[in-house]
C-alpha cells in the first residue's frame, strides 16, 4: 500500500510486518524515530518483546541471545550506537546469527555530530554483517525483507544503511508491503542449532589454534555465498512485488564513457545529473554498489571496465586511502579503467547535483585525480 | 581410561585445577537448577575451562558471547522463550566477578532495572583468574594480585570490594543473596528460592581460587568455610524488601586464620592484620542492622 510517510516510521512499519520476535533498541539521532515507532508497535502488542535495553552495546547483545535462542530478531542504530555495538557485532557474525539491524548513517565523533555522512557502517564493513546501502526510501523499506530473507538463509546478520535525516526524515510517498503479502516472500525463521533443553549444544565456545582460523575461512565462505542468495532473492521480491534488487545497480553504465560511483542517497542526485548530462548528449551513468558486505566485485569489474570512474563518497579511511575508491581500485585491478576518488558531503554537508555536475565534468581529464569535495 | 558419567550437569573433563573454587560452584549450581535451563557464560575461568572446541563440559544448552555482555544475552535469551511461549525453562547467568562487579557492571544493573527473568549466578573467587590473577572489584583489602603488587610504597590492593549483594539489591529485584561452595545445602535452599521469582535474580557465590589466592587446591572448601566463620563473608538474602542473615556464626574465628593459609595475603604485618579485622567487624556490624539483628 502506498503512503504518505516519513522514511523512519515506514521503516518500522514494514519491520514489524517481518514479524521479529524480539527487538531491542537504545535511542539514538538519527535513528531515533523508528526506535520509538517499534516502541508503539510493541505497547499495542504487534511486537511480542521489546527490550528497552541502557546502551546499544546491550541491544545488540540481548538480540544475540535472542537469535540463538530461535527468535527472529530487529534492531536499529546510527553513529556513535554503531561504533559502541562493535565488539558483539564481530561476534554476532561469528556465532552465524541473522540478526538484522537499519542503520541510519551517521558522522563519528570527534567532534560530535549527528548529521550524516556514512563512516559508522563503512568503519564496521569488516565485522562479518552483510552490508546493503539504500539509495532513497523505497529501496530501505524494501531491503527490510529482503534483509530478513538473506539473513536467515547465508545465516549471516544483515544491516540496511540509509542516510540519517535526508532519508530517516523525509516524508515522502512509500510502498509497504502487507502483512500478509509479507509471509509471502518471508518464511517463520527456523533454525536448525538453537539453544534448547531437549537437545543442549553449546555455543559460542572457545576455539585454539587447531581449529580457530577453520571457522574464520567458514564464515567467509559463507559471506561469499550470501552474494548468489542476495541476487536470487532480489529477484524473487521483484517477481512477487515488481521492485527487483540486485547486488549492485548500474544505471546507464553499459554504452557510458564516465561513470560516477557512489552508496546511498547521493546516488539518486547523481542519477539525475546523469540523466541530465544524457540529454545532452554526453556518455555518462552511474553505478551504485547497494551490496557493500559481500564486496560485488565481478559485477564491478564488469561495468567499470574500461570506463572513466569518479568514486564519491562520505568516508574516510585516515591515513590511507578512501575505502570505497580502494575496494573499487582493487577490483580493477589488471585494468585499463581510470578511477578517481572524490571525498565530501561530511557530517552533513550536502553532496548537490552542481557538485556531482563538478565530478563529471573532471572525469573529462582522464587523468585521475583525488580531491575533497563540497 | 574412566568413563565420564551423567551424574552432573557440569561433566568431569573440563580443565579446572584440582580444588577450583569456581568448577565447584558450578556443579552445585548445575545440579540444583536442574535439565530445563539454559547457561549464559560470561568470558572467564569457567568459559576457557569448559568449552574448548570440539569439547564441552555442559550437559545443558550453553551460550558464550564475550566478557560484558552476560546479563544482555541473558535478558536476550528470556526474551525469545517469552515470545515463543516458553515460561518454563530457567536462563542463568555463571560469570565471574570481574565480568559482574567490573567489566559487565552496568549491563547487570539494567537487567536489574528491566527485571529480566534471569539467574544471575556470580562465582566469586575474588579476582581475575583467567588472565594471571589480577586485582577486581572484588579482591579484598590487602591481597596481593599482580595488578595490586606488594612494594616498599604500596602493599597490595588498597580498598574494600563492592558490596554487590546490596548493590543487586538495591535495584528492587525479587531475590538477591550470598552464598558459598562451603555451605552446599544454603546454596541448593537459595537457588531453589530465586527460581520460585519471576524476574531477576542474584546470588553470589563464594569459590575461592586456589592457584591465584595462593593455597593448595585440597583446602579450597575449608578456606571457603573460614571465610565464612572469620565474617569475612556472609551467607545472606534479600526477598520481599527484606534482609536476613543465614548463618550466624555464634564464635567468630580471628581472620588471621582465614589470612594465614593464602598466599596473597602472606605479607600483611599484625597492623595490616588489625585493619582487616577491624573492616570485619564493621561490616558485620553493617549486615547485622541489615538483617534486624540486634
Amino acid at each position: 500500500m502506498i503512503k504518505t510517510i516519513e522514511g523512519s516510521r515506514a521503516i518500522a512499519e514494514q519491520a514489524v510486518y517481518c514479524e521479529p520476535e524480539v527487538v531491542a533498541c537504545y535511542p539514538i539521532t538519527p535513528s531515533t524515530h523508528i526506535a520509538e515507532e517499534l516502541a508503539k508497535y510493541y505497547a499495542n502488542g504487534a511486537i511480542k518483546k521489546f527490550i528497552a535495553v541502557e546502551a546499544e552495546f546491550s541491544a545488540i547483545s540481548a538480540l544475540i541471545g535472542a537469535s540463538a535462542a530461535g527468535a527472529r530478531t530487529f534492531s536499529t542504530t546510527s553513529g556513535q550506537g554503531l561504533l559502541l555495538m562493535h565488539e558483539p557485532l564481530l561476534a554476532a557474525s561469528g556465532m552465524r546469527l541473522p540478526i538484522v539491524m537499519v542503520v541510519a548513517n551517521r558522522a563519528v565523533s570527534s567532534p560530535l555530530n549527528i548529521w550524516n555522512d556514512e563512516q559508522d557502517t563503512i568503519t564496521q564493513r569488516d565485522a562479518g554483517w552483510i552490508q546493503l546501502y539504500a539509495k532513497n526510501n523505497q529501496e530501505a523499506v524494501d531491503l527490510v525483507p529482503i534483509a530478513f530473507k538473506v539473513a536467515e538463509q547465508a545465516m549471516l546478520p544483515a544491516m540496511v544503511c540509509l542516510d540519517g535525516f535526508i532519508l530517516t526524515h523525509a516524508v515522502e510517498q512509500i510502498d509497504i508491503i502487507g502483512k500478509e503479502d509479507v509471509k509471502k516472500f518471508l518464511p517463520e525463521f527456523n533454525p536448525e542449532i538453537k539453544l534448547d533443553p531437549e537437545n543442549p549444544v553449546s555455543l559460542g565456545v572457545y576455539a585454539g589454534p587447531a581449529h580457530y582460523q577453520d571457522f574464520r575461512k567458514d564464515l567467509e565462505e559463507g559471506m561469499q555465498e550470501a552474494k548468489k542468495i542476495i541476487s536470487k532473492e532480489g529477484e524473487n521480491f521483484g517477481e512477487l512485488f515488481g521492485k527487483h534488487y540486485n547486488l549492485i545497480l548500474a544505471h546507464k553504465c553499459e554504452d557510458a564513457e564516465r561513470i560516477i560511483v557512489g552508496i546511498g542517497s547521493l546516488v539518486d542526485n547523481a542519477i539525475e545529473v546523469a540523466n541530465e548530462l544524457r540529454e545532452k548528449g554526453e556518455k555518462v551513468g552511474v553505478f551504485h554498489v547497494r551490496t557493500f558486505r559481500p564486496f560485488p566485485r565481478e559485477e564491478i569489474r564488469k561495468e567499470l571496465e574500461g570506463k572513466i570512474v569518479g568514486v564519491i563518497e562520505r568516508d574516510i579511511s585516515l591515513g590511507a586511502s578512501p575505502p570505497i575508491y580502494s575496494e573499487v581500485s582493487e577490483a580493477m585491478q589488471g585494468t585499463q579503467t581510470i578511477i578517481s576518488s572524490f571525498v565530501g558531503g561530511l557530517g552533513g554537508k550536502t553532496i548537490t547535483r552542481p557538485i556531482i555536475r563538478n565530478a563529471f565534468e573532471k572525469l573529462k581529464q582522464k587523468n585521475p585525480v583525488r580531491e575533497w569535495i563540497s | 581410561m574412566t568413563k565420564s558419567t551423567n551424574a552432573h550437569y557440569y561433566a568431569p573433563g573440563h580443565s579446572g585445577c584440582p580444588g577450583c573454587g569456581p568448577s565447584n560452584c558450578m556443579i552445585q549450581v548445575t545440579d540444583a537448577i536442574g535439565k530445563d535451563a539454559i547457561i549464559v557464560n560470561a568470558t572467564g575461568c569457567i568459559e576457557i575451562n569448559s568449552s574448548l572446541y570440539p569439547n564441552s563440559a555442559w550437559r545443558l544448552p550453553y551460550i558464550h558471547v564475550l566478557f560484558e555482555n552476560t546479563a544482555s544475552v541473558a535478558a536476550g535469551v528470556s526474551a525469545a522463550l517469552k515470545a515463543k511461549g516458553n515460561n518454563h525453562t530457567k536462563v542463568v547467568v555463571t560469570a565471574g566477578d570481574g565480568a559482574t562487579y567490573d567489566i559487565g557492571f552496568g549491563a547487570v544493573s539494567g537487567m536489574f532495572e528491566r527485571n529480566d527473568d534471569v539467574l544471575y549466578i556470580c562465582y566469586d573467587n575474588e579476582l581475575y583468574a583467567n588472565t594471571g590473577v589480577q586485582r577486581s572489584g572484588a579482591t579484598p583489602y590487602g591481597a596481593a594480585t599482580t595488578t595490586s603488587f606488594v612494594g616498599k610504597e604500596v602493599r597490595g590492593k588498597q580498598t574494600q570490594k563492592k558490596p554487590i549483594v546490596e548493590i543487586a539489591a538495591m535495584h528492587r529485584i525479587p531475590y538477591a543473596a550470598s552464598a558459598s561452595i562451603a555451605y552446599p545445602q544454603d546454596l541448593k535452599m537459595k537457588i531453589e528460592k530465586a527460581l520460585k521469582h519471576e524476574g531477576a535474580k542474584f546470588i553470589t557465590v563464594n569459590s575461592p581460587c586456589c592457584l591465584g589466592a595462593g593455597f593448595d587446591g585440597s583446602i579450597s572448601i575449608k578456606v571457603a568455610r573460614l571465610a565464612v566463620q572469620s565474617r569475612l563473608w556472609f551467607l545472606f538474602e534479600y526477598e520481599n524488601d527484606e534482609f536476613k542473615l543465614n548463618f550466624n556464626p555464634e564464635q567468630k574465628l580471628p581472620v588471621k586464620e582465614y589470612l594465614s593459609l593464602q598466599k596473597r595475603f602472606a605479607h600483611l604485618n599484625e597492623k595490616e592484620i588489625a585493619l582487616i579485622q577491624k573492616q570485619a567487624d564493621l561490616n558485620y556490624g553493617r549486615i547485622k542492622k541489615l538483617c534486624g539483628i540486634k
